[in-house]
């Protein structure tokens, strides 16, 4: 039993991470039809960031804070000065935009910041707690308490507000959102500024456990991606159960079959629900009007 | 006026021919050097390069080799084996080099082999594994210790503690998969059972499920972790968080104070094999390996204001293993009187330990080329080497 929960502890964490990935993806999907594969980099532009603030000797809040704002800007920037100008383009060229976007931020974080891997310290110090026989880290609660909130002031912005109400209308038919008066552009470029910004906040909060360097960002896009998918492309709540179901199987698979194979569960896992289920697990089929 | 200028002019020209002259007189020993200065293993290359060139400036201002200067040629192969390959016949073909000191990784050095194999030409490789020198090659030398060596290191001290059930934890990647083999194979020597085995993904960022079934399995007394890059940081993490109490071993992959600052607290008791060059300041004053390690330490750091690593120590072991043989050799001998002479290098003592080859061992060094450090607080302990 003791191991089951700490099976489950290390899948749920890493979980978490993916579906915070795979919660950005959504949000921009969404808004744009654009798959953005330079979300992987808001989540290491937000570790890395605090540790270079905190190394600078800014005191840590104010690190945290500061590395949000940047990879927030980053965010709104990649919108700006690379999607925008783009704007008639397919959504195929426009995620091609994004993968240069995401190599591009790669090589730059590799020359500002350097090529090593860095950490910073446990909220709560690095001491484990037993739970149910199982140890966990006190930051592997922050990180699941954390993702927790976002989702649930995601649900309340887009549920309670009217602006929120604005990027739903969008998402779901632009043209016509465009025609009762939303700026439309506005809302994309507000949905590229708030996934940067919860990929931000994803990897502060995970540094501290997984460690972070400038090229954490590919492997988490890929999985996010995987998540996003299992979930149902578009659906905030599949991207959020598919992140957590990756991790999961990670976790499990890694402990009782075999930690060689470890990464190949979780993508057959993807496979077999993909055949059975082509649009994820929530995600609804496309009706194209004639 | 005009007629005293011109004749000024001509005898500055006649004495800048006469220099010329002589210092064309004064034949150079070409030695050429094909690292990977830049890309993925620009850590390997890039210390080793700027060793190879302080130190052949310093060989040239004392005089050079048998009175002759050296003349190093680099080039950088990106870490890829093609071009090292382009780049190695180069050498031997327009360059005309007597000997090489290079191959940052070992990709690119067994590209090259054949190459050097076939123009009888020593190439002396700083590349870890041990498949460049076993079969033995004529002209292939190398100066790293390997992966096999490291293991043996780690079982000899489990031996000395009375431990001999292990399990080992092994990163996926090249040196986590090529150590786990060597340790595999030099496991029964030692009269030690590997009871279980588990991998990771080299870029896996939770170790805790593997690390569960390690402390769930009976009869295991101690973990060693095969591995580089970050995953060993985060097994070391895992370990502490999951309170398992046998003594844990890292390998020589991650002996860098990097790894040291990523475990933090967590590395505290880790034992690890590293070479004497990490711990140079720490060696005792009897330590036949001190002076040497102390000196390259305080010349590199000096004139590259970085902090020393033993990738720069291979290059700087190559280098003198090479020159020493050259100076037996005579002036102007042929590459095949240099590598006889390479091969008869005895008693070296370098960066990286005492050097003593033969035929049939062409890296020449012996476990005691490793020191078997513990992490204290922070900070590098020396473990006393009681017996080998």
């Amino acid at each position: 039993m003791s191991e089951f929960l700490q099976f489950a502890f290390s899948g749920l964490t890493v979980g978490a991470v993916y579906a915070l990935v795979a919660l950005g993806f959504t949000l921009i999907y969404n808004a744009s039809d654009v798959v953005n594969f330079a979300q992987g980099e808001f989540v290491m532009l937000g570790g890395m960031g605090t540790v270079f603030l905190l190394a600078m000797g800014v005191p840590l809040p104010v690190a945290v804070i500061g590395a949000i704002g940047v990879t927030t800007l980053v965010g709104l920037g990649l919108y700006l000065f690379a999607i925008e100008p783009a704007r008639g383009a397919s959504a195929v060229t426009l995620i091609i935009i994004t993968i240069g976007a995401s190599i591009f931020l790669r090589g730059v974080a590799s020359i500002i910041f350097d090529k090593r891997f860095h950490s910073l310290p446990h909220w709560f110090g690095p001491a484990p707690l037993s739970i149910g026989g199982a140890s966990v880290l006190p930051q592997s609660l922050v990180v699941l308490a954390g993702a927790a909130i976002l989702v649930v002031l995601l649900w309340a912005f887009f549920e309670r507000t009217m602006f929120g109400k604005a990027v739903l209308a969008t998402s779901a038919n632009r043209l016509a959102a465009k025609l009762s008066g939303i700026n439309t552009g506005f809302v994309v470029g507000f949905s590229f500024a708030i996934s940067a910004t919860i990929g931000a906040i994803a990897g502060i909060l995970v540094t501290p456990i997984t460690l972070t360097s400038y090229d954490v960002g590919t492997l988490l896009a890929l999985k996010g991606f995987a998540a996003a998918m299992l979930g149902g492309m578009g659906n905030p709540l599949g991207a959020v159960i598919g992140g957590l179901v990756v991790g999961l199987v990670e976790g499990f698979g890694a402990g009782y079959l075999s930690s060689q194979y470890k990464d190949a569960f979780a993508f057959i896992v993807i496979l077999v629900v993909l055949f059975a289920m082509p649009n994820g697990l929530f995600g609804r089929s496309k009706i194209e009007r004639v | 006026m005009q007629g005293w200028t011109r004749r000024m002019f001509m005898g500055v020209a006649c004495s800048m021919l006469t220099l010329f002259g002589l210092s064309v007189a004064q034949a150079q020993i070409k030695i050429g050097a094909v690292l990977s200065v830049t890309g993925p293993a620009s850590f390997l290359g890039d210390p080793a390069k700027k060793t190879l060139e302080i130190y052949v400036e310093q060989i040239n201002a004392a005089g050079g080799v048998n009175g002759q200067r050296l003349q190093l040629i680099v080039y950088d192969d990106g870490g890829d084996p093609n071009q090292a390959r382009t780049f190695a016949t180069r050498l031997v073909e327009d360059d005309k080099v007597v000997a090489m000191v290079g191959g940052s990784t070992t990709g690119t050095t067994l590209a090259m082999g054949p190459v050097f194999e076939e123009a009888k030409v020593p190439f002396i490789s700083l590349a870890g594994a041990l498949q460049i020198i076993e079969p033995v090659r004529a002209f292939i030398f190398k100066t790293p210790h390997t992966d096999k060596m490291a293991c043996e290191k780690i079982f000899q001290d489990l031996q000395r503690r009375g431990l001999n059930s292990i399990a080992m934890i092994s990163g996926t990647d090249g040196f986590g998969a090529s150590m786990h083999d060597q340790c595999v194979a030099a496991a029964p020597r030692y009269n030690i059972t590997i009871a279980h085995t588990e991998r990771y993904g080299p870029r896996d960022s939770d170790m805790t499920p593997q690390l569960a079934n390690i402390r769930n399995r009976a009869g295991v007394q101690a973990v060693v972790n095969a591995g580089f890059g970050q995953g060993p940081a985060i097994v070391t993490r895992n370990y502490r968080q999951l309170q398992i109490s046998h003594p844990l071993y890292q390998s020589h992959g991650v002996a860098s104070k990097q790894f040291v600052e990523l475990a933090g607290d967590a590395a505290n008791g880790v034992r690890l094999p590293a070479a004497a060059l990490l711990v140079a300041s720490k060696l005792p004053a009897n330590d036949p390996q001190r002076a040497v390690v102390v000196s390259y330490t305080e010349t590199f750091e000096r004139r590259t204001n970085q902090p020393v690593s033993t990738f720069g120590g291979h290059a700087y072991d190559g280098l003198m293993i090479l020159v020493e043989a050259m100076k037996r050799a005579g002036a102007g001998a042929n590459s095949q009187r240099i590598r006889d002479e390479i091969e008869k290098t005895k008693g070296y003592v370098g960066t990286g330990g005492v050097v003593t080859m033969s035929p049939t061992d062409h890296m020449g060094l012996d476990l005691t080329a490793f020191r078997m450090l513990e992490i204290r607080n922070g900070d590098w302990t020396l473990v006393p080497d009681g017996g080998s």
